[in-house]
């Protein structure tokens, strides 16, 4: 009977999150406020899912400011996608931290649902042809950092 | 015989009841969390208050600590 119980809970929430390999959602068909960039001609997104009260996106902002600065020019594209309840949550985290780098928001939380991030921040690298080639859940600093660089060059090398 | 079949459906009835009761059931998502991670929700946001409980639970237990956890309310990293 428990397990009856528990099968009916945990089906509520069967959405998967894309993994490598898998393609990732036109993200640009969800209700996204604020500036869309245009990804055509990127070699490598980063489309990260972050909120305000979330301490690690904090840690995050600047190493994505960095990133954005270093690779901008050669292809790379930060997209970083809110999904606050408040928008003045979001401008308050904005202003404080000022990002170099494309920030929309996931107004109905529809996007963030439809890839179902299981934990914030979570940020999807995807390759120029938009197909998940890493996924990064919670963000470790300088280790993380590490991490994007490495799969940004590897990205990079690859032959269209 | 009788009495055998109405405890079988009194079964089958509890078990379909609390398989519709067990829906309500739901998961937090992690991008729902905002509430969560509000500094009011912490446990140990009023020092005096933490203080004055880690005192009767030493009194009472003969032993300290163990409260922490880590992360916070929002569930990240």
């Amino acid at each position: 009977m428990l397990w009856l119980a528990l099968g009916i809970c945990a089906g509520r929430s069967a959405v998967a999150t894309p993994q490598p390999g898998q393609p990732f959602p036109d993200w640009r068909a969800y209700e996204l406020a604020g500036d869309v960039p245009d990804t055509q001609a990127a070699k490598v997104v980063i489309v990260d899912f972050w909120a305000s009260w979330c301490a690690p996106c904090k840690q995050s902002f600047p190493i994505y400011d960095q990133l954005q600065r270093e690779y901008g020019a050669k292809g790379v594209v930060i997209v970083a996608v809110n999904i606050d309840d408040d928008p003045r949550a979001m401008q308050r985290f904005l202003d404080r931290l000022r990002p170099g780098f494309a920030v929309v928001r996931d107004v109905a939380q529809k996007l963030v649902a439809a890839v179902a991030v299981p934990a914030m921040p979570t940020a999807f690298v995807l390759d120029r042809r938009g197909i998940v080639r890493f996924v990064h859940e919670g963000f470790f600093g300088e280790r993380t950092r590490a991490e994007y660089v490495a799969e940004i060059e590897t990205l990079l090398s690859e032959n269209p | 015989m009788k009495q055998a079949a109405v405890r079988r459906a009194f079964c089958a009835g509890a078990a379909l009841l609390s398989a519709f009761l067990a829906g309500g059931c739901t998961t937090v998502q992690p991008w729902q969390r905002g509430n969560l991670a509000d500094y009011t929700m912490r446990a140990d946001r009023d020092a005096l208050h933490t203080a004055m409980s880690e005192h009767v639970y030493f009194s009472r237990e003969a032993s300290s600590g163990g409260r922490g956890v880590g992360g916070g309310g929002c569930g990240c990293n």
